[in-house]
């Protein structure tokens, strides 16, 4: 039951994070830049057009209403118009989202997928060969760039060896819509389309390897310290006098609790791994969310860029809390407790 | 005697430092850096190359003995727009963390030492900010406002404070729990001797880790937001932009994007060592 309490407390939070991002970024969107109006129609639209504009996007209004008609919109799931594709944002944002889901789903995946082993066995040969070699990479991997990975990644795959696709979600001319869940490998293998999946996590590969490249080194980096904690523990000590084999106590006993920071840590890595995604997705024309919002943001489209900053913001915040109630099923001691250790 | 006592302990704490390669190489590398940038205009080999300068004759020229880093596509040499890069990139992390720095350990002393309300509004604040992804953050503002590198700077600051908060404040609600703050309240210190004298010294440490850290950070962000193109404008060299600006010629041109790549790798590289050797010698471990 105190588990139950702590998720309301953390839903609280998340709403009203939610509340503060949206201040801030109506205040970045309409206080600080002038005219949206005048900057939407450029410098040649006349006074009357400028003045049409603003009165249908309510600017005229005073700046508390407008904040109140901008966070009514996004209770009800609104986001406005973009004064670009001269769609609804929201619309723009369910048909361009879901590859960015696809793609920050796998690159997490990749991440725990070689980083937990890594960080296991940087602490199984703790100060030996392994865990030097895990530690160089975990800075290698953290000071570098994305778009510079990106590019080698793309660079060696690409055209070197000429293995992988460098660009785009499937080959050109491929014919196939993603409408069940959006997500384009998961819809692809619920509908059978075998060819089409294989060719989808063939694009994929790399985009998510070089968004994953610093997440995994932090995932190994946070496992290593942690398995070294736990290990300290008596009751690891008495598996060890117990004779329960290596394997058995490391990644039975050892590594469900030392999972926990890790995770941890993910939710708050998430911020900057969207972020990330904004530059793996434009060198590798990755269709998603990230495309859309750095046109918007060249162009100027003021309630693209809040969709954008807004939908980014409520996917950490979810994230977030997902982590939460995971944490709770990993470690049930926080969830009797009913607080992250 | 204390003065002695000073001496002999930064003594120590030298030789443990220069006991520790990886910090060691840090170090060098980040007063390399620091020595580059500000010599620039004298050890560059062509340091007019720095502005809007043609030379089609010599463009897409590989590295060699005259150009070590090669020329870009209209005959620039990659060396020196390299080096003039590293001046921008230090300056973006110089005043990012000039700002943030004082600006975050302050919030975090007012917010761990007082508690309450300012305790509740200054980590909601911090909460909030965490939220947002710093690189489109700083997208936005830049796109809002004029992409500048003024702009840029301002917008990872707003953010950057945030983590120097949580820091401070962590280590303030522990500080203040030990005796000697006790003794030194019933004395009846007044608040500010307290915050800035007997609390303050002991974040210094972590503090020091975590800005030698952020600055590689800072440096990675500032080199993504120029790469996406709302960093810094031309002809001023900058190390994203030129990454950028030679992707397009990837893979027969490779140094016009690979070579500006390292040298940001360097950098970050170097402020990231020693800052992992700073946390051994002041053995704050739980700093990020």
């Amino acid at each position: 039951m105190e588990f139950l309490g702590f998720l309301a407390r953390r839903l609280a939070w998340s709403l009203l994070v939610l509340f503060g991002l949206s201040v801030v970024i109506f205040v970045i969107a309409r206080v600080v830049p002038g005219d949206p109006a005048r900057m939407a129609l450029g410098p040649r639209a006349s006074a009357e057009q400028v003045a049409d504009l603003q009165e249908k996007l309510g600017l005229n209004l005073p700046l508390y209403q407008q904040y109140a008609r901008f966070v009514g919109g996004l209770a009800r799931g609104e986001l406005g118009q973009s004064l670009l594709t001269e769609r609804s944002v929201n619309l723009d944002i369910r048909t361009t989202f879901p590859a960015t889901l696809e793609l920050v789903l796998a690159t997490v995946f990749i991440a725990f997928l070689f980083g937990v082993p890594l960080g296991v066995a940087a602490a199984r040969w703790k100060d030996r060969w392994p865990d030097n070699l895990v530690r160089a990479f975990a800075i290698v991997a953290a000071v570098m760039p994305t778009f510079f990975i990106a590019l080698l990644l793309q660079v060696l795959a690409g055209y070197v060896l000429q293995i992988l696709p460098t660009t785009g979600q499937l080959p050109t001319g491929t014919e196939f819509e993603a409408n069940i869940t959006g997500l384009l490998i998961v819809d692809a293998l619920l509908t059978g389309d075998l060819n089409v999946a294989f060719e989808a996590m063939r694009h994929l590969l790399l985009p998510a390897l070089a968004l994953s490249l610093a997440t995994m080194g932090q995932v190994a980096r946070i496992t290593r310290a942690s398995m070294i904690d736990v290990s300290r523990q008596d009751y690891i000590e008495a598996a060890r006098a117990f004779g329960v084999p290596d394997r058995v106590r490391l990644f039975k006993y050892q590594l469900r609790p030392a999972f926990v920071p890790p995770l941890t840590i993910m939710g708050l890595e998430f911020a900057s791994l969207i972020g990330g995604a904004f530059v793996v997705e434009l060198i590798f024309s990755w269709p998603g969310m990230a495309a859309y919002g750095i046109r918007a943001i060249t162009q100027k489209d003021l309630n693209a860029i809040m969709g954008v900053v807004m939908v980014s913001g409520l996917f950490f915040v979810m994230v977030n809390l997902l982590i939460d109630v995971l944490v709770g099923f990993v470690d049930p001691r926080i969830r009797i407790r009913g607080r992250r250790a | 005697m204390s003065e002695l006592a000073a001496l002999s302990n930064s003594y120590q704490n030298w030789y443990r430092f220069s006991r520790n390669p990886t910090a060691v190489i840090g170090l060098l590398i980040v007063v390399l850096s620091l020595l580059a940038a500000l010599l620039a205009p004298y050890i560059t080999p062509f340091p007019d190359h720095v502005g809007a300068i043609v030379d089609f004759r010599n463009r897409h020229q590989p590295p060699s003995l005259e150009h070590w880093f090669g020329t870009d596509n209209v005959g620039r040499d990659i060396l020196t727009r390299v080096i003039f890069g590293l001046r921008v990139s230090l300056m973006l992390a110089f005043v990012v963390l000039v700002i943030a720095v004082p600006f975050g350990t302050a919030m975090g002393l007012l917010a761990g030492y007082f508690g309450g309300w300012t305790e509740i509004v200054i980590m909601r604040l911090t909460d909030i900010a965490l939220a947002l992804p710093p690189l489109i953050m700083a997208l936005a503002v830049a796109a809002v406002l004029e992409p500048s590198l003024m702009n840029a700077m301002l917008a990872i600051a707003s953010l950057w404070w945030t983590w120097h908060t949580r820091l401070v404040y962590s280590m303030v609600r522990q500080i203040r729990a030990l005796e000697y703050v006790e003794a030194a309240e019933t004395l009846g210190a007044s608040k500010t001797h307290i915050l800035f004298r007997e609390i303050l010294p002991n974040c210094v440490s972590a503090i020091a880790v975590k800005t030698s850290l952020d600055a590689g950070f800072v440096i990675l962000i500032g080199a993504s937001l120029s790469f996406l193109g709302l960093g810094i404008q031309p002809p001023t060299p900058d190390l994203g932009t030129m990454v950028s600006d030679g992707a397009s010629f990837l893979p027969d041109y490779w140094w016009e994007s690979l070579l500006p790549g390292t040298a940001i790798l360097f950098v970050a590289l170097g402020f990231n060592l020693l800052g992992d050797g700073l946390r051994d010698l002041f053995d704050v471990e739980d700093v990020r």
